[in-house]
């Protein structure tokens, strides 16, 4: 139950930004929080728009880490859902 | 060791806490503010801020902090505002929503603002009045909120919790969640400075603190996904002291209105360091070179219980100013730890402050 519904359109919250930082690389910066990112969790961040749905995300990642859809849907599911638990994204 | 040496040894800061002023239009008798107040006639004037956050973005701060006293009792609050975020940080403001009316919010989400927090001193006019010392400050507060709302900017609620509102947390929580807010933080009481003024009024009794524990595990549970609730247990009846500031030296940078550096807001109080001043030292030597930022940095100054304790990496022994009030000595394990030897006597003046008439308190002056 980590991936989310092909048709859900995650987007970040309003003044959650990512960024890259030239010390720390990618980072989520939001209110009290800094999240260091790694390689794949800046990738999902991303993607991200709102407008694109969690089908394509998956299918954009997945070509680009030559990586099964499944691992891909079950991590940045479980991924985006922990942002959505601390009130970083929309789901 | 030069700088560009001590840069690669010593991990940058991630926040700045910049204390515009310390002029405050409330009174609350537990204010952070040091016990000597800065003068207006002292604060640092904006430009002064700006050349400071453009130090801090290239050190490596990613958050700066807008706060007071009451940062908007500064007519260039928005001014500074701007600075900082064009110096590329995250620009958060800390008030009381005093001040904040007719278009200043919105002055400040264009000038780049952030994320907004805002002080509740209890969840109903009467008592948060009571506390503030400001009438009408409630219905300021639910302005603010409210603009908040409509301009899109992220909401945290900060209670300060103590003797006289913790009974009132399940409905401070309501109200963070009837106000819009993304977070709520339950900050029981220090009694340092102010607050250890007003011991009497403030302590919680140990049946509060404990019933406050168990409404916030619930409440983190209940709004998991729609209130981030950050709890700060009291210290007087933990078993660990808390990680003070993130461990000193670590994450954080506090600037007074006239410019002095510190490692926490209180560590005026420890009066042996002396503390660097931003418009004659550059942020880059305060952070790595100074020694008041070294004093306690890392382990080395440690003393048992913490020297080999195997939480020190966890709590970094604790608050130094808390250490140095019960013991004489701010290298000593916080006293709030159950493994410091002051602990009892720590433990049991709560108790006798918690048990006392609780009388009147003594308000912060407004500036």
């Amino acid at each position: 139950m980590s991936a989310l519904p092909d048709e859900a359109r995650p987007a970040l919250l309003s003044g959650v930004r990512l960024r890259e930082d030239p010390r720390r690389g990618w980072v989520l910066l939001a209110p009290e929080r800094v999240l260091l990112l790694d390689e794949t969790a800046a990738a999902v961040l991303a993607e991200i728009d709102g407008a694109r749905s969690f089908a394509l995300i998956v299918e954009r990642l997945s070509a680009r880490f030559a990586a099964p859809r499944e691992e891909i849907a079950r991590d940045a599911g479980a991924f985006l859902r922990a942002l959505a638990d601390q009130r970083m994204a929309r789901l | 060791m030069s700088d560009a040496q001590a840069s690669k040894t010593i991990p940058p800061p991630t926040a700045l806490l910049a204390e515009l002023t310390h002029r405050c239009p409330l009174s609350c008798p537990y204010c952070s503010n040091p016990v000597a107040l800065a003068k207006k006639a002292d604060e640092m004037a904006a430009p002064l801020w700006a050349r400071l956050f453009e130090e801090a973005s290239a050190l490596g701060v990613l958050h700066a902090h807008l706060s007071g006293g009451e940062p908007a009792a500064r007519a260039d609050l928005e001014t500074i505002a701007a600075a900082a975020s064009r110096a590329g940080l995250y620009t958060n403001l800390i008030t009381s929503g005093v001040g904040l009316g007719a278009g200043r919010l919105e002055a400040l989400a264009a000038a780049g603002l952030d994320h907004l927090q805002l002080s509740v001193q209890a969840p109903e006019a009467a008592l948060s009045e009571a506390i503030g010392g400001y009438a009408g400050a409630f219905a300021k507060k639910r302005a603010v909120a409210e603009a908040a709302a409509r301009l899109d900017l992220p909401l945290t609620l900060n209670a300060v919790m103590h003797r006289r509102n913790f009974d009132g947390l399940e409905a401070t929580i309501a109200l963070a969640q009837a106000w819009g807010a993304r977070r709520l933080e339950v900050a029981t009481v220090q009694l340092h400075g102010w607050a250890a003024r007003n011991r009497a009024a403030l302590t919680p009794s140990e049946a509060q603190v404990l019933r406050a524990s168990e409404i916030v595990a619930a409440a983190q549970e209940r709004l998991r996904g729609a209130l981030v609730i950050d709890y700060v247990p009291s210290d007087q009846f933990a078993r660990y002291p808390k990680a003070c500031m993130g461990g000193w030296g670590r994450v954080g940078i506090v600037v007074t209105p006239a410019g002095d550096a510190l490692p926490c807001h209180g560590a005026q109080a420890l009066t042996q360091l002396s503390f660097p001043n931003v418009r004659q030292t550059s942020l880059a030597e305060i952070w790595t070179r100074s020694d008041a930022f070294n004093a306690y940095r890392g382990e080395a100054w440690m003393q048992e219980p913490c020297r080999s304790c195997a939480r020190r990496a966890v709590d970094f022994g604790g608050c130094r100013c808390q250490a140095l009030a019960w013991t004489g000595d701010a290298a000593e394990a916080d006293p709030g730890c159950s493994l410091s030897p002051h602990h009892a006597r720590l433990r049991a003046a709560a108790r006798e402050a918690a048990a006392e008439e609780p009388g009147a308190w003594m308000p912060r002056p407004n500036a």
